[in-house]
């Protein structure tokens, strides 16, 4: 019994921060009423669907050992073409998705290749890509275009009740989000695919004399990131019906942080996507906390984010710290160990 | 004779400052063929104009910050948070000229008056202080806590820029002081060159006596090859990280005073936004590796030229602004690909086969 009540220790981080999220929560409810209705739960998921989407991408490359700095520019370029598509070309939405959906796979796949096979590193290559899509949002357009697609217009405003909770209701990227958390999930931890995602971000050396995958997985980790900051402007332009280079500015921090938040080792392979979305909850709970407040301007947001960011990586690198001297410990009493069976076997 | 000249062009290429200057020249060379004018250099009120001078100009913000950043770079670090402590520094520069427009609002004639409420040598002293304090944030948690320069730095980076809206309460802040203005506005009478250069000059200066006449660059270099190895032959490398830190917040604190000079104003949102990443490729660039080593201030701040030359070579051919970061991206990935060996043996592959088949 008492042995199923006791929590295994990789599962701490992901604790402490749903922990966070309910007493943050729960506070916020005390303080204010407006907190207290289910529908601003909701409304959490519903302002953040697009930076849990381009997180649980981050999320999976962070755990290979990566980092994608390209998201924010992906959501930005996917909007504004996007949006010149329908407008000002008049095609269809049914072909403008998949279009995106290809175009985020292809800038992911390039960049994942320039790692793989020119040994870019990460954050140089996806800087690149960043400007990149940044630079070319403006080609595009320089100015913000309105989307005035029926089919855009429809998916933005559909309101899909939650089910058994009455006046409550999501909008249908919080429905995309959850679904792509749930293969995201699917993908980390019950594929060959999240073990060697796991192992490369452990150790990539091991992993590859282990016989892992380990070059075809980098360039589907960093093409699956791709594929979701573009899934995630597709979210973002059916959420804001319009497309402009300036949006979602620092977008990739936001999901940086919140993949740590969310109890993600930035060094790679620990952690889990799950934490993830508690890491986009609580910075759009912080940012719902200050608009509550009335009191604090929306600047503190930032500052609350960082310093949050600050104590979680604190305590990881604690955390690590700890378990570095731990391993010390027991190797040094093995060799204690070994040395003293070491004359016994001279004789 | 013909083996010395072969002797000396070896050296010529090994040295790092060789092929980001070839670099420079190409994209001169472009500017050349295709913007007419470019090279034009006029003297007007005193004053040289032109394009080139533009670059060097423009420029200094980032030739600064690739000074501190090659420093950082070298330890194996890297600083994300210089864009935001740019705009740290421009706020409490432009706050201490006008404290009163960001507590409350007064008459318009007084907030308008070319006078200042602080001396301009204390407000720059204040701005290089605060930002020097950022550097050494940065610098403690790198060094003391031994969290990952990258996501330590991020936590400045994101919440610098709240830090910034917090000096300046949220407002754009524009100042009418005219003696600041001559930071990032002025010329050097007589020389008709730009007071920017001249700054980024001294400091260069500074930053290549203290690194290349004193042991830091040794240390500097030793560190990041390998910091363990480093700490076992004697050297605190700690500290090492803590100064290389502290100085890159230095030079970006002056990039700060600089940028909101000249535009006249604090604005905490948009100042110096992706200068990080322009800082880190003008490092890149001039051929200092990210993960730390051996590193050449010079070939950075010929790094630094690229980039602007390559952002004032696409308004010079009309592309807005933000769109020149597209064009800026592909060449750097060009620059950097050639670094790469394995692109070059790729290459080198590819060439080969050709030759097989003719």
């Amino acid at each position: 019994m008492i042995q199923k009540l006791k929590i295994d220790r990789k599962f701490v981080p992901l604790l402490a921060t749903v922990t966070l999220f309910i007493v943050a929560y729960a506070f916020g409810a005390s303080q204010s009423r407006g907190m207290r209705d289910p529908q601003a739960f909701f409304n959490l998921f519903i302002n953040n669907s697009h930076l849990l989407i381009a997180a649980i991408g981050e999320t999976v490359v962070i755990l290979a050992g990566g980092i994608d700095l390209s998201p924010g520019a992906i959501i930005a370029l996917t909007s504004t073409a996007s949006a010149y598509l329908l407008e000002k070309e008049g095609l269809l939405p049914e072909i403008v998705i998949p279009l995106m959906l290809l175009m985020g796979i292809a800038l992911g796949a390039i960049m994942g290749s320039l790692i793989q096979y020119f040994k870019v590193q990460p954050f140089i290559a996806t800087l690149a890509g960043m400007f990149f899509a940044r630079g070319m949002c403006f080609f595009i357009s320089l100015d913000a275009i309105t989307i005035s697609d029926p089919f855009y217009r429809e998916l933005s405003l559909a309101r899909i009740p939650v089910p058994f909770l009455g006046h409550t209701h999501v909008s249908i990227n919080v429905l995309i989000g959850l679904l792509v958390l749930a293969i995201a999930m699917y993908l980390l931890h019950l594929t060959r695919f999240g073990r060697t995602v796991y192992a490369m971000g452990g150790n990539e050396q091991s992993a590859r004399l282990m016989g892992l995958p380990v070059g075809q997985t980098k360039v589907l980790v960093y093409t699956l990131a791709g594929f979701c900051s573009a899934l995630a402007g597709v979210a973002y332009s059916i959420a804001l019906l319009s497309g402009h280079g300036l949006y979602a500015v620092g977008l990739e921090l936001d999901t940086i942080a919140s993949v740590v938040i969310g109890g993600t080792l930035l060094t790679g392979g620990v952690g889990y996507v799950f934490g993830t979305m508690f890491g986009v909850l609580i910075s759009g709970l912080i940012q719902m906390l200050i608009m509550f407040n009335g009191q604090l301007s929306s600047w503190w947001t930032r500052i609350a984010i960082g310093v949050l960011t600050l104590v979680f990586i604190s305590v990881q690198s604690a955390f690590a710290a700890s378990k570095k001297r731990q391993i010390a410990v027991r190797a040094a009493k093995k060799d204690q160990a070994s040395q003293a069976a070491a004359p016994a076997q001279g004789r | 004779m013909m083996r010395q000249s072969r002797f000396s062009w070896a050296r010529l290429r090994d040295n790092k400052v060789f092929w980001p200057l070839v670099a420079l020249v190409l994209i001169l060379l472009f500017d050349a063929l295709f913007t007419p004018g470019f090279f034009n250099i006029e003297i007007k009120e005193g004053h040289l104009f032109g394009n080139l001078i533009d670059i060097l100009n423009r420029g200094s913000a980032l030739m600064l910050l690739a000074i501190g950043m090659t420093m950082v770079i070298a330890t194996g670090g890297v600083d994300l948070s210089v864009g935001a402590v740019i705009a740290i520094s421009g706020a409490t520069a432009c706050v201490l000229i006008n404290p009163q427009l960001a507590t409350r609002l007064r008459q318009a004639t007084e907030m308008t008056r070319d006078i200042t409420y602080t001396p301009l040598w204390l407000l720059i002293l204040a701005a290089l202080a605060v930002s020097t304090l950022c550097g050494l944030w940065n610098g403690l948690l790198v060094s003391r806590l031994n969290i990952q320069a990258m996501v330590a730095t991020l936590v400045l980076m994101v919440a610098g820029r709240g830090i910034a809206q917090l000096i300046v309460n949220g407002t754009i802040i524009t100042v009418y002081y005219k003696p600041y203005f001559f930071i990032g506005n002025g010329y050097v009478p007589y020389i008709g060159l730009p007071f920017t250069l001249f700054i980024v000059i001294a400091v260069f200066l500074i930053a290549w006596l203290l690194t290349r006449r004193t042991a830091i660059g040794l240390f500097v270099e030793s560190v990041g090859i390998n910091s363990k190895s480093s700490l076992y032959s004697g050297i605190n490398e700690k500290n090492v990280k803590l100064l290389a830190y502290t100085f890159c917040g230095f030079c970006a604190g002056i990039a700060g005073l600089i940028l909101s000079s000249n535009v006249k104003s604090a604005d905490a949102n948009t100042v110096g936004l992706w200068t990080e990443l322009d800082a880190i490729l003008a490092v890149v660039i001039g051929g200092t590796l990210m993960t730390g080593g051996r590193f050449s201030l010079m070939a950075s701040i010929v790094g630094a030229l690229i980039i602007q030359a390559t952002t004032t070579t696409m308004y010079a051919l009309g592309v807005p602004a933000n769109a020149a970061m597209a064009v800026k991206a592909l060449v750097v990935l060009v620059v950097i690909l050639l670094y790469a060996e394995q692109f070059r043996g790729w290459l080198t592959k590819l060439f080969e086969r050709k030759g097989v088949q003719a």
